[in-house]
């Protein structure tokens, strides 16, 4: 389903350029639970965005359903992005002067679902988080479980079919960190890819393949097929 | 995205930010105010004009004797006249029937002297006809009297202020006052009247067109004015005077004609150009509530990074957060647009209430084009900064928390 070739990508830094990701060849099939590990600025997030049609490589060649994605316009990679991917990220990144409901409404709002059709489907996107009784709460009023839970919803409810999540526990205690954890593999075992960042080898051994980054290379891969 | 969505983010997002929001309706509304009650003020002066030229009489031609035209070489010093415009001129043409009346006058200066006291004021020459093309009213006595024209009585009127200068409150009526070396009995006084044309009414002695005449040694006039049958009478009226002395004057087009309605026009013209550059101005001030925008816009777009970076990543292309911050200054500024037109209603009124003679009224083009440009504004300015959203990075905008 996703199939990265030769993917390059450097960042100038001063007078030199680092090589974030250095010829990486990675294909998840559909429904795999991958967790990307290394130190950090091995490549892990970049990765991750690029797979996410949030940053673009320099070489090498991404499909995505044997779509090629490098050559996409704008427009098309944003419809890419709504359709079929959901991000969930370590600051969970709500906007922070709208309710939990309209959170995670908006999605919708920019796909121009009908208004008609996007309240029940809010409301059970919520419902199933638990989250019913702070639909009309501001993300300030939510503890941090409760605001990722919202970024979750927001990133599920149009139904994607991957889940990219970026050290979604980072900013989180254990108890809600697990929680969360366990709501993803929740949407894992439903049939969603996910794929996930994290430096924590707890939360990685959980899931059913692992990828090491190291400077940008990928040292092992244990479902490497 | 749908368009009631856009507005309704748009509108969330400026109600996130009250105090900002507030400041930039408040710019705006000022701008919009100063450019409708400019454009008011304007409108109100070009009516006041008019209507101080209606009060001037009605359908009135004024023929001035010489012909005003370009011709190369140098301009003579004075008006050449080869030919008098005369009173039998004048006279003449009240035989027409698309003329009601018709006002011969003379202008001269002389002093007006009785007992010890002089002054020296302007006296005219003219027939009964004066007084209504001129829509004169009487403090005392009556006017010239009606009667053959080219004899003149030694009979004037005099204006309210000579009145008062030389008689005080005494009654004038009957008493008899020297102007240049004639003699000359009182039979009226004008009513206070105010200026009409540059003339002040009030400092003035009329007498019979025949006696200004000898008393000035002259056979020419200083200018006729007609009074048409109507409206409609008055380029028909003009046709008329133009051929009918032209005949009189062996075929020699030698008098000017002047409509009220051409007179009228050109100040008419004059003050519209006045009001449209003095709403020139204003949109000056519109243009610095523009600035305040972009100035406003561009610190929201770097404040709402990262929710630009979660738009990009939840499927927002770049055209659409363009679109959703376009839509923001746009909101803004009809919301303060709206703010100004109440805010310039305050200011006519405030105006009417402090000089009710003045007309002003808001004219609807100037409200109409103040909304227009209030909206273009906020989309000019708000341009730069929409267009900053839309070109961040998601990945770096991201990035930040």
């Amino acid at each position: 389903m996703i199939r990265l070739t030769g993917i390059e990508r450097t960042f100038p830094v001063g007078d030199e350029t680092v090589h974030a990701l250095n010829n990486v060849n990675f294909t998840v099939r559909k429904g795999e639970y991958v967790a990307i590990m290394g130190p950090s600025g091995s490549g892990k997030s970049t990765l991750l965005n690029i797979i996410g049609l949030l940053d673009r490589p320099d070489k090498g060649v991404y499909t995505l359903e044997d779509l090629d994605i490098t050559e996409l316009t704008d427009d098309q990679q944003a419809s890419v992005r709504r359709n079929k991917i959901g991000f969930v990220f370590q600051f969970f990144h709500l906007v922070p002067r709208l309710s939990a409901a309209e959170n995670v409404e908006l999605p919708m709002i920019l796909a121009g679902v009908d208004p008609v059709e996007r309240k029940p489907r809010v409301q059970a996107a919520l419902s199933s988080l638990g989250l019913s009784d702070r639909a009309k709460h501001r993300p300030d009023q939510l503890s941090g479980g409760q605001r990722q839970r919202v970024a979750i919803a927001r990133a599920t409810i149009m139904q994607p079919d991957v889940i990219l999540a970026d050290e979604p526990t980072g900013n989180l205690d254990r108890t809600s960190g697990i929680e969360v954890i366990q709501i993803l593999e929740n949407l894992h075992n439903n049939g969603i890819t996910l794929i996930m960042v994290t430096h924590d080898p707890d939360l990685g051994n959980r899931a059913n393949r692992r990828v090491r980054l190291v400077d940008g290379r990928i040292v092992t891969d244990t479902g490497n097929s | 995205m749908k368009v009631g969505d856009v507005i309704q983010f748009s509108t969330k997002a400026l109600s996130g930010y009250t105090v900002r929001t507030l400041l930039m309706i408040l710019a705006m509304a000022i701008g919009v105010a100063s450019v409708i009650l400019l454009t008011s003020l304007g409108e109100g002066a070009r009516r006041y004009v008019t209507n101080e030229f209606r009060s001037l009489g009605t359908y009135i031609l004024i023929v001035l004797p010489g012909r005003s035209e370009t011709t190369g070489g140098p301009p003579p010093l004075l008006g050449e006249t080869p030919r008098d415009l005369t009173l039998e001129d004048a006279l003449f043409l009240t035989r027409n029937s698309v003329i009601r009346r018709v006002a011969p006058i003379t202008v001269g200066s002389a002093a007006v002297s009785w007992k010890h006291r002089d002054r020296e004021v302007t006296i005219l020459g003219s027939t009964d006809a004066l007084f209504d093309i001129r829509q004169l009213s009487m403090a005392r006595g009556r006017f010239l009297p009606a009667g053959d024209p080219a004899r003149g009585s030694a009979v004037c009127v005099l204006g309210y202020k000579l009145k008062n200068e030389l008689f005080g409150n005494q009654s004038p009526l009957g008493e008899w006052v020297r102007i240049g070396d004639r003699r000359f009995r009182i039979i009226g006084v004008l009513a206070k009247k105010g200026q009409s044309l540059g003339l002040d009414m009030g400092d003035v002695a009329i007498v019979p067109v025949a006696s200004a005449q000898a008393l000035f040694n002259t056979s020419g006039l200083f200018r006729v004015l007609v009074q048409a049958n109507g409206r409609d009478a008055v380029p028909k009226a003009k046709k008329t005077i133009l051929s009918t002395i032209r005949k009189r004057h062996e075929g020699e087009d030698d008098v000017t004609v002047i409509t009220q309605d051409a007179l009228l026009s050109t100040f008419d013209r004059i003050l519209l150009a006045m009001t449209l550059s003095v709403a020139g101005i204003a949109a000056i001030s519109l243009s610095v509530a523009g600035i305040l925008i972009m100035n406003v816009m561009l610190i929201a777009v770097s404040q709402r990074t990262t929710e630009v970076g979660l738009l990009r990543a939840i499927g927002a292309p770049g055209g659409q957060i363009l679109r959703l911050f376009l839509a923001e200054s746009a909101i803004l500024s009809l919301i303060g647009a709206v703010f100004g037109i109440i805010l310039a209603f305050l200011g006519t009124w405030g105006i009417s209430r402090a000089f009710p003679v003045f007309p002003i009224t808001v004219p609807v083009w100037a409200l109409g084009a103040a909304v227009l440009v209030a909206l273009l504004t906020g989309l000019i300015f708000g341009v730069l900064p929409a267009r900053r959203a839309a070109r961040l990075d998601p990945v770096q905008a991201l990035s930040r928390r």
